[in-house]
């Protein structure tokens, strides 16, 4: 059903949007450059689809071929397995079932009692950028660009440290995958950066391979409150903002789209703001729009259809309860808390039944943080809200519950057919919990990516330990729960 | 069912609870965590004109008493927060709905009380209430001395109904010299060690004083009346620190003094949890973070609590995860930290006491609000299971005796966009 409705929202945004079904196949620019080079111009200086001049380095870490049997498999794909087994193999899953073909030299892991679920994504984090320690002076908050309303031309991955402390306990919550997003300060913040949560010197040895970037826009009252002295100062003119970025990327886009296909004269001057906003309107970047009013979402999405792109999902959406039909015609997610609220006028009608109420409507709910310590516990965030959602007769399963932790968002960051849930083929993404992860007493056990064993509770000994933590952060024995 | 109530609350104010007054409540069958007692199977708790009567195993139930079948239930005291702004700050960004606050001179607002500042009127006290929280600690904020927190009961009723004790610990904020006026840790302990000592002079010569003869003291006379109840060791002092050394300081400074302290926060007192226990300091902190957000705080970690448990120090239990303004919205959750407390090695029964009978001990209320025992005030929750998990709802909600069936702003917004689009032209008749 909602796979139908999926569809034809594609056909009707397609019908508004002629520019987008012109949009020219991404390429990897940067590994062919012939082209370039026969024009006399080098890498950096013509604007091709789908440039990738900070390619990923990032190589799976070695991995033993794994059995987990005797376990409750959430699958998010499908009906939860009791019993069930999983063979993790060469980074794939290579099995689920009641049972599965083990190779003999498979390391076997007992699950009895515990619960293994797809690694869960966070589309919303600032972790990295935002790092810790976050005092006065260490300069280590480089989320916002706030400098300019309109900043397309910053790509977040710049401000991520891979030394950030953060990084290894967002891992130890069970996280796999995180899209890292600029700020909220401006209207248009800047490139997201998809990452994997590994040790890593570099940033690129983080970057998920393959991930489409995503487009930070955000409405309403931080971008009016930062720049209220020098505009926007207003919501009017939050939106005038963003339409006179759009009308400038058009232009941008056909001036480069027509030279890409003919390579005839000067090539036209490279911008990269207008870059990024281009490649939106191609179709090559996912736009992820911080918004928390229901009426702001509506004016949103207008301004999607004047201009012909798509939104993959609000963010925040504290009131996308009150529209959620309408982000299910349209095909956007809706990624928002559990249960944040009251902190600003725009964040005042938070309901802890959001997530079921936009699932009940048919759209995709996505649990997100914003939060270093909220992204440790998505799983309880989950937990909150299907009981709010129960509670006011809004029935929710746990079938419904871990999609909103790892397909949906798998889905909001185009990359559903790779990771989101336990199927044969996808990547071996899977987190080990020592009970039914919507308790409030069960933990991540064990995490695996690609097949890896990233974080092993444990082994404090094979914990991942940034270089600021040595020396600095005890190295602590972990304590065992005791219900 | 629910839509007459619904509509007579649109009505009428959409804070506004429904609730019935019953003289005599007995509430049979249930678990009943008494805390401050053993643990009763099958017990019995009688209510009557809002103080708890009797509690046990073999409590005859009371001729005419309304009776609450809580078989395959779990009957505990209300929750007790022990630090949040609840009813003193409902939107966090709107500068005018924020009461915790004092401007003081030069960092110091040692006498300013901030429980005539309560907003009976706040939505956010319903949400918190039927999820089973009956009474909050509310601590000023910033300062060097920021002034004196409260205890609220969250029944309905004006601020003299609502608050139970309008002075239940000073509070300093000693975590950053540079937000309190001072360039460094040892210019900050200078500062509070000559206002401690200028008080201590001024009780002395309050005649000279009034004379103007005393030469000039470092805080003015509100201040420096205040800060006599702390001084005689009646009043906690109540010190916002993380970092092991930051905790040594003040411990060395309440023993110079003789002062009643209280450390709030302790990101790092696992680190000196035996220090704490020899003086038998008191520690609010939570279990919900392990980041090392701060140079004072790099040795952050969930087990703290657990840690300072077993070390023999007395602990509550506050929410630390987030923190800032949007707590209010969420007090309601703090059942999920001490669950949280438990997954990271706490005792199950130690981490109930850690959200009532502690914190209420600590604040000087425990004869009112904590446990469940005759003479108490009649704050009783019935849970569907186990408290601290997702899954489980305040069944029953008694505050002073009066079960309250509250529907909050958010249960409008709720039953109002439950079926989508919504229909204002039914909701508007």
């Amino acid at each position: 059903m909602r796979t139908a409705a999926l569809a034809a929202v594609l056909v009707t945004v397609a019908c508004s949007a002629p520019s987008a079904r012109q949009t020219p196949a991404p390429q990897r620019a940067m590994t062919d450059s012939t082209a370039q080079s026969t024009n006399g111009l080098g890498l950096g200086a013509t604007s091709v689809p789908g440039a990738d001049p900070f390619p990923s380095t990032y190589r799976p870490f070695p991995s033993k071929a794994t059995v987990i049997r005797n376990v409750t498999i959430l699958t998010a794909a499908g009906p939860t397995i009791r019993n069930g087994s999983v063979l993790l193999r060469d980074g794939r899953i290579a099995a689920v079932g009641a049972s599965v073909d083990a190779p003999s030299d498979a390391t076997v892991i007992d699950g009895a009692g515990k619960y293994l679920t797809p690694g869960i994504i966070d589309i919303h984090s600032h972790v990295g950028a935002g790092a810790s320690p976050g005092d006065r002076g260490a300069q280590t908050n480089d989320v916002n660009e706030a400098t300019n309303p309109s900043t397309p031309y910053v790509w977040v991955e710049h401000s991520v440290w891979p030394q950030d402390p953060q990084l290894p306990r967002v891992l130890a919550g069970g996280v796999t995958t995180i899209q890292v997003l600029p700020g909220s300060a401006n209207l248009i913040g800047g490139r997201s950066v998809v990452l994997k949560l590994v040790p890593s010197r570099s940033v690129q040895g983080m970057k998920f391979p393959g991930a489409k970037y995503g487009l930070k826009m955000a409405c309403g009252e931080n971008p009016k409150r930062v720049y209220a002295q020098r505009g926007p100062s207003t919501r009017m003119g939050n939106i005038a903002g963003y339409r006179a970025q759009w009308i400038q990327a058009e232009a941008y886009r056909r001036r480069w789209d027509k030279w890409n296909a003919t390579h005839q004269g000067d090539p036209p001057q490279r911008d990269l703001g207008m870059e990024t906003l281009a490649e939106v309107l191609r179709g090559n970047i996912l736009v992820h729009n911080h918004c928390y009013r229901a009426d702001e979402m509506m004016q949103m999405i207008d301004i999607s259809h004047e201009f012909g792109y798509r939104i993959r999902a609000f963010h925040h959406g504290v009131e996308a309860y009150k529209v959620a039909d309408v982000l299910a015609r349209e095909g956007i997610g809706a990624a928002l808390w559990a249960d944040w609220g009251a902190f600003k006028m725009e964040a005042n009608d938070a309901v802890r039944a959001n997530l079921p109420l936009v699932m009940k409507a048919g759209a995709r709910a996505i649990v997100h943080s914003d939060d270093e310590s909220g992204i440790q516990r998505l799983n309880q965030e989950a937990a909150k809200a299907m009981a709010a959602g129960n509670r006011i007769g809004v029935p929710v399963s746990e079938d419904d519950a871990i999609k909103w932790l790892t397909i949906n968002p798998a889905w909001a960051l185009d990359l559903d057919s790779k990771i989101g849930s336990i199927e044969v083929g996808k990547n071996a993404d899977v987190v080990l919990w020592s009970g039914d992860p919507f308790s409030v007493y069960s933990r991540t056990e064990k995490v695996w990516i690609d097949g890896a064993m990233m974080f092993d509770r444990s082994d404090p000994s094979e914990r991942w330990r940034t270089d600021f933590e040595l020396g600095y952060v005890p190295a602590v024995q972990q304590t065992g729960g005791s219900k | 069912m629910r839509t007459p109530i619904l509509r007579a609350a649109l009505l009428v104010s959409a804070a506004l609870p429904c609730s019935l007054v019953a003289q005599t409540v007995a509430i049979t069958g249930g678990k009943v965590y008494t805390v401050s007692g053993a643990t009763i199977d099958n017990g019995t708790v009688v209510i009557r004109d809002g103080k708890i009567v009797a509690v046990g195993g073999n409590v005859p139930v009371p001729e005419g008493a309304q009776r609450i079948d809580a078989t395959g239930k779990w009957v505990t005291p209300g929750l007790v927060d022990a630090a949040t702004l609840l009813g003193f700050s409902e939107i966090g960004a709107v500068g005018g709905t924020n009461d915790a606050g004092a401007t003081g001179k030069d960092h110091v607002a040692a006498a300013f009380t901030v429980w005539e500042g309560l907003n009976p009127a706040s939505v956010l006290l319903s949400p918190t209430r039927e999820d089973g929280v009956t009474s909050v600690i509310v601590h000023p904020t910033d300062g060097l001395f920021a002034g004196q927190s409260a205890v609220v009961e969250l029944v309905d009723g004006d601020a003299t109904d609502m608050v139970i004790r309008r002075s239940a610990a000073m509070v300093a904020y000693l975590n950053n010299a540079r937000d309190v006026g001072a360039e460094s840790r040892g210019e900050m302990l200078l500062r509070v060690r000559e206002i401690l000592d200028d008080a201590r002079t001024y009780a002395r010569r309050r005649a000279d004083f009034e004379r103007a003869e005393t030469r000039p003291f470092a805080a003015g006379r509100l201040d420096l009346e205040a800060l006599q109840p702390v001084l005689a060791g009646r009043l906690p002092l109540l010190v916002a620190v993380d970092k092991a050394s930051d905790i040594q300081a003040a411990l060395r400074l309440a023993k110079d003094y003789s002062i009643r302290l209280v450390i709030a926060g302790g990101a790092e007192a696992w680190m000196v949890a035996g220090d704490l226990a020899a003086a038998r300091v008191p520690v609010l902190t939570g279990a919900m973070n392990n980041i090392p957000e701060s140079f004072n705080a790099l040795g952050t970690r969930q087990e703290n609590a657990a840690s300072l448990r077993a070390a023999g120090v007395t602990v509550a239990l506050i929410g630390n995860a987030g923190g800032g303004d949007e707590e209010t919205f969420n007090v309601r959750n703090i059942r999920y930290e001490a669950g949280n407390a438990v997954a990271y090695g706490m005792k199950w029964e130690d981490a109930l006491r850690a959200i009532t009978l502690t914190p209420a001990e600590i604040f000087g209320v425990a004869d009112r609000v904590g446990s469940l025992q005759a003479g108490r005030d009649a704050n009783v929750v019935v849970w569907s299971g186990d408290p601290f998990e997702f899954a489980t709802r305040a069944e029953h909600v008694f505050v002073r005796g009066k079960e309250y069936h509250d529907v909050s702003r958010q249960d409008l917004l709720m039953e109002r966009y439950k079926n989508l689009p919504p229909n204002y032209e039914t909701q508007l008749k």
